[in-house]
């Protein structure tokens, strides 16, 4: 295992498509629900513990080396905005490219002969935690992780928010990211003798609705 | 070309490989980028005109935060909407055509495999700062357009999109003696600053219009196949 490849997966720079994603924040500034540091940092402890924890459990569940095909159904499943599975494979699709580029793997191989098209993206950064020598714990973490930086980058931009505002809502965060990244290793463990249905279904219905709305708009900073 | 060195023989090419999954050679790609406004998007439309009785050819669009340059094309009907693709950026096109183009190479690769075969892909970053070049990941060559409207001492200024550009397009030549340009001026500077590589100087609205331009790709399009 290999601490410093943790850096490199979880580094916000690594060219994976996320850039182009404000998790949902982008609807939720339009909306008036995030106005500044404390709504965002608010934003961001409901999307960890819904979205964040089902997506840090099947991350975890992938570097155990649980059937990606399942986590995949697992995830459709869990995931009831149309829009949100499309940009979900769609991340997928590419932190796959760039995954194979950087550790190359027979699984990941397998799973882009699969899934052409993208299979969901924990998934993905699942087996490319595997691939990279990392474990269950890591990829949970740097999952959960994924789930409030890209809000909060999002919201720097769509705001003009201080970034060091941001950044702080983020490290307050912290202690919690690590429980919720304890917890989806938790399930992800239950997963390997119980199947997928052992994974979390914590939902976030308003983060649903609104991606369904924020997709049809004709004028938008962000892909989802 | 540029790929990390493995072998990969997996269902997706993982960057810019010459050669397509199948075996067969990848379209040849060229990035137009350049400030807002200096005509990309014109110069796009001109160029499609031009080349798609002669070539099989599509276009991504990277917007910066709508889908105006893609419509813009599509009501021009210069291609069939099928030929045409747009790219989020999130607000960045420099990051989407340089820093991570993961978005742009699917983009190219459905375009190849839903619209091809396909000899050229035209792929156009939205209007940015003189700074913003495409990854040779992405593109195999790029075109620098700004325009004489911009101030005629861009060219002076250099930076990478218009120093290290493999062309340099100086538009809306029409426009400089309204706007108080020095064309000659911008001639020599662009030269100073580049060498030997190419700049034309365009009018889409007289003259040869995209005529420059065109020959250029064609050029390109002949190395590439050869």
């Amino acid at each position: 295992m290999s601490r410093a490849a943790l850096l490199v997966l979880a580094d916000g720079r690594f060219p994976a498509g996320g850039h182009a994603h404000s998790g949902g924040a982008e609807a939720a500034v339009r909306a008036g629900r995030i106005t500044g540091a404390a709504s965002l940092e608010e934003f961001c402890r409901g999307r960890l513990h819904t979205a964040g924890l089902v997506s840090a459990s099947l991350a975890a569940a992938a570097a155990l080396g649980a059937d990606p095909a399942a986590l995949d159904t697992a995830a459709d499943a869990r995931t009831p905005s149309p829009a949100l599975r499309v940009a979900a494979r769609r991340l997928g699709r590419q932190l796959m490219r760039a995954a194979r580029a950087t550790w190359p793997s027979g699984e990941l191989d397998a799973l882009a002969g699969e899934f052409p098209k993208g299979a969901h993206q924990p998934v993905v950064l699942g087996l490319a935690a595997r691939a990279a020598g990392l474990g269950a714990d890591d990829a949970a973490h740097c999952v959960a992780y994924e789930s409030v930086s890209g809000p909060a980058t999002a919201t720097v931009r769509l705001l003009s928010l201080d970034p060091f505002d941001a950044t702080a809502v983020l490290a307050r965060l912290a202690p919690e990211l690590d429980r919720v990244a304890d917890q989806a290793v938790l399930a992800a463990r239950r997963t390997l003798d119980d199947g997928v249905d052992a994974l979390p279904a914590a939902s976030a219905p308003l983060l649903e609705i609104s991606a369904e709305a924020h997709a049809a708009w004709a004028v938008r900073l962000f892909a989802s | 070309m540029m790929h990390l060195d493995h072998t990969h023989d997996g269902p997706t090419a993982v960057s810019a490989d010459a050669q397509r999954p199948d075996g067969t050679r990848r379209a040849l790609r060229i990035g137009l980028g350049g400030p807002v406004g200096s005509g990309k998007t014109a110069t796009v439309a001109a160029l499609c005109r031009a080349l798609r009785d002669q070539i099989s050819l599509a276009v991504v669009t990277n917007d910066i935060y709508t889908r105006e340059d893609a419509e813009f094309l599509l009501r021009e009907a210069v291609l069939p909407p099928e030929r045409i693709t747009a790219v989020e950026t999130g607000a960045c096109p420099h990051t989407a055509i340089r820093d991570d183009i993961s978005a742009n190479l699917e983009a190219v690769e459905d375009l190849e495999d839903e619209a091809g075969p396909l000899d050229l892909i035209l792929v156009e970053s939205g209007g940015d700062n003189l700074t913003a070049t495409f990854s040779k990941g992405l593109v195999d060559a790029q075109i620098f357009v700004i325009d004489v409207a911009g101030g005629d001492d861009i060219p002076r200024k250099g930076g990478p999109g218009v120093t290290t550009a493999d062309l340099l397009v100086v538009n809306k030549t029409d426009l400089a003696p309204y706007v108080g340009s020095d064309l000659a001026r911008m001639a020599a500077d662009a030269k100073a600053q580049r060498a030997e590589l190419p700049v034309v100087f365009q009018s889409l609205r007289t003259g040869d219009g995209v005529t420059g331009v065109a020959d250029w790709v064609r050029a390109r399009l002949a190395a590439w196949a050869a």
